[in-house]
């Protein structure tokens, strides 16, 4: 049996650490993303609520992209080059959509109000395109970059859903954060969103493997089919979940509004891992391995020391930022 | 135009439009601090609502700020991969530790205190509050911290090895402090101290040209004019320090800014002149005879390297020469309207500053955005005078660029640039704006109740 060293530990370490930093981003980040494409639908009264309710989050947020594609540019250099030089213009327009979102945030506050609708257009819109090229990247990197028909019309089939599954997170988010009217709003919103990400959802678990012939040999064999099946059925049982919650009042009335934001980070935590799953011990799918990518041990035994003590201190400062802004959101006002 | 220079553009639009805003919210970050620490120390007397006021109305400015440079930051990180993979793959092994080390330490303290830094009111203790808002400070000045230690081992390397064209490393200490890292770091601080400190007073003086300074306006721009007119000598002492360090390490990047075409004895001192690269001399030129010499090395009859000693080796002359002078030029104004403003300020230590001579609020208006200027116009010096390499001397820029069609790099730079012109006269805009509606803060309310799970 080959002996665990240094250089085989190492890679899959920061593979683990970059894997975890863009679930958090997905999660966190497409909480605010979801606010933010829902913001068209509601009052100008509620959408300053919408936006009170992630003001104080959403550059946090977005440090955990930076934070794996971090990991990615400094621990995996091969890849990163291979990945982001083949995903050059899907980066750009996200980068233009996280742009545009970030100012508009602030700037629909502070410049003069016959400008604040246009801000808030933009908002809106930033965050639609964010949230479409990042499932147009997501859906290319599970293909391996496939040029063919197939892989554009599954790059294209995940940017579809992506804003569905975004927007469930945040009518999540905004049934926890708000009350009244704006949250039974929410919760109708949520409504609409659901069947399609559902739908989306099942077809592209049924799709991956069909484009992707490793990943058909990783899920489709006995006995690992058995121990994978409670991956889909528990996402099945997450769903009906929402769609339960969504369509009672009394329930969210009670207190249990959380469900249907912790059930839709559940999807999102056992997709993940089901992708984890199928894309070991590869970094770019049937091209290069977490090893071939990583750069030389002693770097990453540098930078491994210093992920050891800033990682779990910045997890916990995020728990308390949660904190001290938790409970139902309220107008931000700056100031001492 | 081919990839390589549309790509070296785009990176260029990329890193200007970002370093923008650090500039101002690294150092801004330590002027609120100092209000805050003011109104703390003055609690209880007229003066406190002053510095509230002067907090209130900088801490909006600073997360307006504070949100431009994450974004464009967010743009910075994905550069690399997307246009320069090459870079990575070749010197990964050192800018990455680097860089992580910035996104670990300085980013996140950054990002994640911000929210309580900026909207934490009534929901933390005082206490909490402060410690937040010094973590904001701590964090930006760290941040700056490393990469400005990558940047610099960029221009002097130092502590590494060469591996089958990989560089490897050998002494981290070496590496983070690198022979230009002292100096530069201290330049970019002093910079941002001076791009802030000439925001500042530059909005303070249109809100009393306007009628809307508040006695906050009044606190700010006193603090303001005291700091830059004692960082700006510093600065000029620091850039001199600066240079000569160059001179040491990256003779070819001096030789361009002084326009020294050909190595010589007692080499004069060029002020102004059309840079003519094909002929190499240096058209119209104004010199001071044995000038350069004497500045650069402290004796009129030294011999100073010229540009023909490093064929195909050495920047474009006119960028380098130019944005040379630009800063030069600017960082002795600042000092002219720095000590003139402090002495008319503390010759009227009364309150009535609103009888300011207009024509020092109004020079000291079309100061605000100087900084950036001057800081935009450094940057160039010292990056295009590393070209025409990435690593200086050893690994060149054209070896890091992703083969790209050309019509896409375009592509995307027109888009960037579209966005970036957009944005930042929406930025100078909605600062102007603010300045002329200035609000004021909201009466500071009951003590928070501790935060709670519901």
């Amino acid at each position: 049996m080959e002996t665990l060293t240094w250089a085989t530990a190492l890679p899959l370490i920061f593979m683990a650490i970059m894997g975890l930093a863009l679930l958090a981003y997905v999660i966190l980040d497409g909480y605010d993303l979801g606010v933010g494409m829902l913001l068209p639908f509601a009052t100008d009264a509620e959408k300053d609520v919408m936006v009170s309710s992630i003001g104080p989050f959403w550059d946090a947020n977005e440090t955990w992209l930076v934070l794996g594609i971090g990991v990615l540019l400094i621990c995996f250099p091969m890849a990163h080059g291979m990945v982001l030089s083949a995903l050059y213009l899907p980066v750009a327009v996200m980068l233009l959509g996280l742009v545009l979102r970030g100012v508009a945030f602030d700037f629909r506050v502070k410049a003069r109000d016959a400008h604040k609708a246009t801000w808030n257009r933009v908002f809106a819109a930033g965050s639609l395109v964010t949230t479409l090229s990042q499932g147009w990247m997501l859906g290319a990197y599970i293909t391996g970059f496939q040029r063919d028909l197939w892989g554009m019309l599954f790059a294209t089939g995940i940017a579809l859903t992506l804003p569905a599954a975004y927007a469930m997170l945040g009518v999540g988010w905004l049934i926890m954060k708000t009350d009244g009217e704006l949250q039974r709003k929410a919760a109708r919103w949520g409504q609409g969103a659901l069947w399609p990400m559902g739908f989306a959802l099942m077809g592209i678990s049924l799709a991956t493997p069909l484009v992707s012939r490793t990943v058909f040999d990783k899920w489709f064999v006995l006995p690992e089919l058995f121990a994978l099946l409670p991956i889909p059925l528990a996402c099945v049982a997450a769903f009906f979940a929402i769609r339960h919650v969504l369509a009672a009042p009394r329930v969210v009335a009670a207190g249990y509004g959380w469900i249907v934001f912790a059930a839709t980070v559940l999807i999102f935590v056992l997709a993940f891992f089901g992708l984890a799953y199928s894309i070991y011990p590869y970094i770019v799918i049937d091209r290069l391995t977490v090893w071939e990518a990583a750069s030389a041990t002693e770097s990453l035994a540098v930078i491994g020391v210093g992920v050891a003590i800033t990682l779990p201190a910045i997890i916990l400062y995020t728990i308390f930022m949660y904190r001290v802004f938790w409970g139902k959101a309220r107008e931000l006002t700056y100031g001492l | 135009m081919d990839t390589f220079m549309l790509s070296r553009l785009q990176f260029a639009a990329n890193i200007s439009f970002h370093i923008l805003f650090p500039t101002i919210t690294i150092a801004l970050c330590w002027f609120l601090v100092f209000f805050r620490l003011r109104h703390d120390a003055t609690r209880g007397t007229p003066a406190a609502a002053g510095w509230e006021q002067a907090y209130y109305f900088w801490t909006k400015v600073f997360a307006l700020t504070f949100a431009m440079g994450v974004v464009s930051g967010i743009t910075m990180s994905f550069q690399f991969g997307t246009n320069w993979p090459g870079f990575m793959e070749h010197a990964g092994n050192i800018a990455g530790p680097l860089l992580g080390y910035e996104v670990l330490s300085a980013f996140f303290l950054e990002a994640t205190f911000l929210g309580i830094m900026l909207f934490g009111r009534g929901r933390v203790s005082d206490r909490v509050h402060l410690v937040a808002t010094l973590m904001v400070a701590f964090g930006t000045t760290l941040s700056a911290f490393w990469i400005l230690s990558l940047n610099s081992w960029m221009q002097t390397p130092a502590g590494y090895e060469i591996i089958d064209g990989k560089f490897h490393a050998v002494d981290w200490l070496a590496i983070v402090f690198n022979p230009s890292f002292p100096y530069r770091l201290g330049h970019k601080l002093l910079a941002s101290a001076l791009t802030a400190g000439f925001l500042i007073a530059g909005v303070s003086a249109w809100q009393l040209l306007k009628g809307t300074a508040t006695e906050g306006t009044r606190k700010a721009l006193r603090t303001a004019i005291t700091a830059v007119a004692l960082v700006i000598p510093l600065q000029i002492f620091m850039g001199d320090l600066h240079g000569l360090n160059t001179l040491q390490h990256q003779p070819a990047k001096i030789a361009a800014i002084e326009g020294i075409w050909h190595t010589e004895k007692g080499a004069p001192l060029t002020l102004f002149g059309w840079p003519n690269e094909k002929e190499s001399r240096t058209d119209y030129a104004l010199q001071i005879p044995k000038g350069a010499s004497l500045i650069l090395a402290h004796d009129a009859d030294a011999e100073l390297k010229g540009l023909n000693e490093f064929p195909g080796a050495h920047p474009p002359v006119a960028p380098v020469f130019w944005g040379f002078r630009v800063m030069v030029g600017l960082g002795l104004l600042m000092l002219a309207v720095a000590w003139v403003a402090a002495w008319v300020l503390y010759r009227r230590r009364a309150h009535d500053l609103a009888t300011l001579p207009r024509p020092l609020l109004y020079t000291l208006v079309g100061m605000a955005f100087s900084g950036w200027v001057a800081t935009l116009a450094g940057w160039y010096v010292t990056e295009i005078g590393r070209q025409p390499y990435l690593v200086y001397g050893l690994f060149r820029t054209a070896d890091a660029v992703a083969p790209h069609a050309p019509a896409m790099v375009a592509g995307t730079l027109a888009a960037y640039l579209t966005v970036y012109v957009l944005l930042l006269t929406a930025y100078v805009g909605v600062i102007k704006y603010m300045a002329e509606h200035s609000t004021l803060p909201l009466p500071a309310v009951a003590p928070p109740a501790p935060a709670q799970a519901s």
